[in-house]
């Protein structure tokens, strides 16, 4: 029978779609930039040129996306067990805490290569602790995992906080950081990378967390597609009875699937903690975790569709701050807006261009007339 | 045919003369045409039903019958075609139109407010006014009206969810009956029931027709359309195959024409001897605490080799039966001896060690439970049986193996299409249930728990699940069948248990059965007082 929805092939699903609502936020975005009396088009070339144009500007980007990577996947994985974490900002907080402090601790005790995968792991625990008491509150106290995750959010910021200022504060300075990381401990820089090569790059802060980040999407598509947990977690997010009655549990695979998303999350603590700040510090997770909901939502929830996200997402950022500095009547909180634009047509409306490309695709295709007997 | 001109589709605005035929056609339908992506769902569909009277459309599930009535109803509109209604040439864009021409629609799966009372239920979408007060009192007017004309009894006062199904339908008549609808399209409407409510429902639409209303009836039972229809449709694979007059026609060519080619009854069950006890159960009781009992003190045995059906009217208990012998739900006090194991309250058991003990079950509901319709069709062939060693190698899934798998059992059940990778919800529901059959009788089972074995599935598929079903008796596997369809229990049943509020209320021999004496039994005729009035008009 048919159910009134028709299938979109792929390419359209997760290529048309989000490219054509991204060009939706962008035409209102023009719109708002002919208002306030400046040209679109030179904006969108200021932009195109700060995230692209020029080495040091690429590498922001790809600084800015690294963490989005992270914080999309931790969303995908969660979504895939029915889960809508909105925690990703206080697990990326907690990871980058698992990190310092482990750091803090023993990168004057052991050589470099044990502490770099050391922090690493933390980082990683630490997120995945931070995400497994909302898991636990929704798995087996019935608590919504979404407000439990948000209060969260406020409960790791309070904490660290208090931390930094009480308790971390390097001893003789007014700013709430901790001192910072022996060199050996520190990620290296990807111009540092190249430089070992031979190739000479201009310095950004991109690091070697990017190629973590690229390892986790693998990593990651293999978890969910290849194996039998990433099997259990998608029946039980796509249909809890038929898990229930194939004897998966679905309390263990909610906590399963916070784990793995509290974890990646807390990667981004790698990224910010050990590759760029190389201290503990406040509020480095700056809006990445809630950035990440666009992200995985734009993605289509898939490790390649995040990777695609996040770099439009580092282009806004980056290309915004850029045009932020460039154009003077452009402030720094028009370009929040068409970052917001962005999010809400790529992400809250996501929906909402598919019926229109659906009707055109259904005219399309019956001009070429296929004529399918009714194999129902 | 209709005489219609199959150009553009009319304007509602454009007003056409009515021929003055007699008698006029309530409905008439020219070319329709709705395609979804490829799939042409309802291909150049010409229908004429006349006033006052009650029209048959039968077709197996996937035919199009109902994206037809959708199209009628406007929950989609044709790609091409014309409708009149009346006479008149209407466009149909939103139910609201539908009802404004005239047509109201009692769904298969009602579109009840549970909480709600019948009344509000029945005003609800047309309150008329900001204040509800002076709705009901003019809709409660109207409506006693209404009950009074037609014989539909129902206490407009009683919260709707406490009223047993058949009463249900009468509250989705009224609603339609309320907002005005001289056209009635019912979708299955008697697959809820038990035989005694269908005879009540149709002698309501009996009144009805009586009063000049015009009524659609969809069903697959060829039955009821003998019954009670004075016209009837045939639909296949989205075309109009016949129109005919019911007096002119028999069950056995309607089924022909339903699936294209002669259908054979093949019921030779031979007979098997009963082997050893396979399940026992022991004063089982569920749903102590909440002082309502879903399952109150049953006692059964099924043996090897022997096929028990579970007859009743959905909702008695069958369901929660299933769900306890399967190990998805646990129970309250009683014991259970599944294929030597015995489980009880304090030794409960989950669906794995279940499977392990060489039960296979078959749930009622395969969109909710028995698949996982976004997963590939390969995906959902090992749902249970993931862990298995045959399909994964360590933590990982054997993509390959499975796939292999997947399709011979394809090939074994002759589930279409023969791919495994296709979406699970993209597949009719009769290969769904093939597909589900498959995986379960494959792992050789020595108790079967089956829930609807062919519900919403073709002529040919049920032939097939049929014989499927006997052969595994045959094979000595002892199956449990709740089934709602009294042919089927009838058909393939040693022994019948009839289950009513909870309990089993009779055991029948399979050979002694008949279809009268059983839906007496399953309306508990015998027993205690039904609730609700009028059930034993």
């Amino acid at each position: 029978m048919s159910d009134g929805s028709t299938a979109l092939p792929r390419w359209i699903d997760i290529g048309l779609i989000p490219i054509l609502n991204v060009m939706m936020a962008l035409v209102v975005s023009g719109l708002i930039i002919v208002a306030i009396g400046e040209s679109p088009l030179e904006a969108v070339q200021i932009m195109l040129n700060g995230a692209f144009g020029y080495e040091e500007g690429i590498g922001y980007t790809l600084y800015y996306a690294t963490n989005f990577v992270f914080t999309g996947l931790a969303v995908a994985v969660a979504f895939h067990a029915g889960l809508f974490n909105i925690g990703g900002e206080g697990q990326a907080y907690i990871g980058g805490l698992g990190a310092g402090l482990t750091i803090l601790a023993l990168d004057s005790l052991l050589p470099p290569v044990l502490v770099v995968p050391l922090g690493i792991l933390a980082a990683g625990l630490f997120g995945a602790a931070w995400a497994s008491i909302p898991a636990y509150l929704q798995a087996y106290r019935g608590s919504h995992i979404v407000i439990t995750t948000i209060m969260f959010n406020f409960i790791a910021s309070a904490l660290m906080v208090y931390l930094l200022v009480n308790v971390l504060i390097k001893p003789g300075q007014m700013s709430p950081e901790s001192r910072e990381f022996e060199a050996g401990a520190q990620l290296p820089f990807m111009h540092e990378i190249l430089g070992w090569f031979g190739i000479e790059v201009a310095h950004s802060p991109l690091n070697a967390s990017i190629i973590w980040a690229l390892l986790c999407c693998v990593g990651l598509w293999f978890f969910i597609w290849r194996t039998r947990w990433g099997y259990e977690i998608r029946a039980v997010g796509f249909n809890e009875k038929a898990a229930v009655y194939a004897g998966i549990r679905p309390a263990k695979m909610v906590m399963l699937a916070m784990f793995v998303s509290g974890a990646l999350a807390g990667f981004v603590g790698v990224n910010e903690v050990m590759g760029v700040h190389h201290r503990l510090l406040l509020n480095f997770t700056a809006g990445y975790g809630f950035t990440g909901i666009a992200v995985s939502l734009m993605g289509r929830n898939h490790p390649f569709g995040i990777v695609m996200a996040s770099l439009l997402f580092g282009l806004l950022y980056q290309g915004g701050a850029e045009l932020a500095f460039e154009v003077p009547t452009i402030t720094r909180e028009l370009v929040v807006v068409i970052q917001g634009l962005v999010i809400l047509f790529s992400g809250a409306l996501a929906y909402m261009s598919t019926p229109w490309v659906t009707w055109v695709y259904v005219r399309l295709t019956r001009k070429s007339s296929v004529v399918l007997t009714g194999a129902t | 045919m209709a005489d219609t001109d199959r150009l553009e589709p009319v304007d509602a605005g454009q007003v056409e003369v009515p021929s003055p035929v007699d008698p006029p056609y309530a409905i008439q339908l020219g070319g329709i045409c709705k395609s979804f992506g490829p799939v042409k769902a309802n291909n150049n569909i010409d229908l004429a039903v006349k006033q006052g009277v009650i029209h048959g459309i039968v077709g197996e599930n996937g035919a199009g019958k109902s994206t037809l009535m959708s199209i009628l109803y406007g929950f989609y509109e044709a790609d091409r075609g014309t409708i009149r209604v009346n006479g008149e040439g209407v466009r149909i864009t939103s139910s609201k139109a539908a009802i404004a021409a005239g047509i109201g629609m009692v769904h298969q799966h009602f579109m009840l407010v549970d909480p709600f009372n019948v009344l509000e239920n029945i005003i609800l979408g047309a309150e008329s006014g900001q204040l509800l007060q002076g709705g009901l009192d003019h809709a409660r007017a109207k409506l006693e009206h209404l009950k009074q004309e037609y014989g539909l009894h129902v206490d407009l006062d009683a919260t709707t969810s406490e009223l047993p199904v058949g009463e249900q339908q009468r509250v989705e008549i009224l609603k339609a009956l309320y907002r005005d609808a001289r056209i009635l399209i019912l979708d299955e409407p008697t697959g809820v029931l038990t035989p005694q409510e269908t005879k009540q429902l149709f002698a309501i639409l009996n009144a009805l027709r009586r009063e000049g209303v015009t009524i659609i009836l969809i069903t697959h039972k060829l039955r009821e359309i003998m019954a009670i229809t004075d016209s009837v449709s045939v639909m296949r694979g989205g075309e109009m195959v016949a129109h005919r007059d019911t007096a002119n026609t028999s069950r056995e060519e309607l089924a022909e024409l339903m699936v294209g080619r002669k259908v054979v009854d093949t019921t030779g069950r031979g007979s098997v001897t009963r082997g050893p006890v396979r399940l026992r159960v022991e004063g089982l009781s569920d749903g102590v605490k909440q002082s309502l009992l879903d399952l109150d003190d049953l006692n059964f045995d099924v043996h090897a080799g022997e096929i028990v059906g579970i007859a009743g009217v959905s909702g008695n208990g069958q369901s929660q039966l299933l769900e306890i012998l399967s190990g998805i739900r646990p129970f309250d006090t009683g014991r259970i001896v599944l294929n030597g194991r015995e489980i009880s309250p304090q030794a409960p058991i989950d669906p794995n060690e279940v499977r392990a003990l060489k039960v296979a079950h078959v749930p009622e509901d395969r969109h909710r439970r028995g698949l996982v319709t976004s997963f590939s069709a390969e995906e959902s062939a090992i749902l249970g049986y993931h862990d298995r060693d045959r399909y994964s190698r360590g933590a990982l899934l054997d993509h390959e193996h499975i796939n292999s798998e997947c399709h011979r059992l394809m090939e074994a059940f002759d589930v279409r299409p023969r791919d495994p990778k296709i979406r699970s919800a993209n597949m009719s529901g009769g290969n769904q249930q093939k597909l589900i059959l498959a995986r379960e009788i494959d792992k050789d089972p020595e108790i079967l728990l089956v829930g609807q074995p062919t519900r919403g599935v073709d002529i040919g598929a049920i032939e097939f699940i049929h014989g499927q079903l006997l052969a595994l008796r045959q094979r000595g596997c002892a199956v449990v069948m709740v089934s709602v369809e009294l042919d089927e229990i009838m058909t393939l049943s040693d022994r019948i248990l009839v289950m009513f509020g909870g309990r089993i209320v009779a055991e029948v021999d399979g050979k002694d059965a008949d279809e009268k004496m059983l839906g007496l039994m399953m309306a508990n005729a015998h027993g205690e007082a039904v609730h609700g009035e009028g059930i034993m008009a």
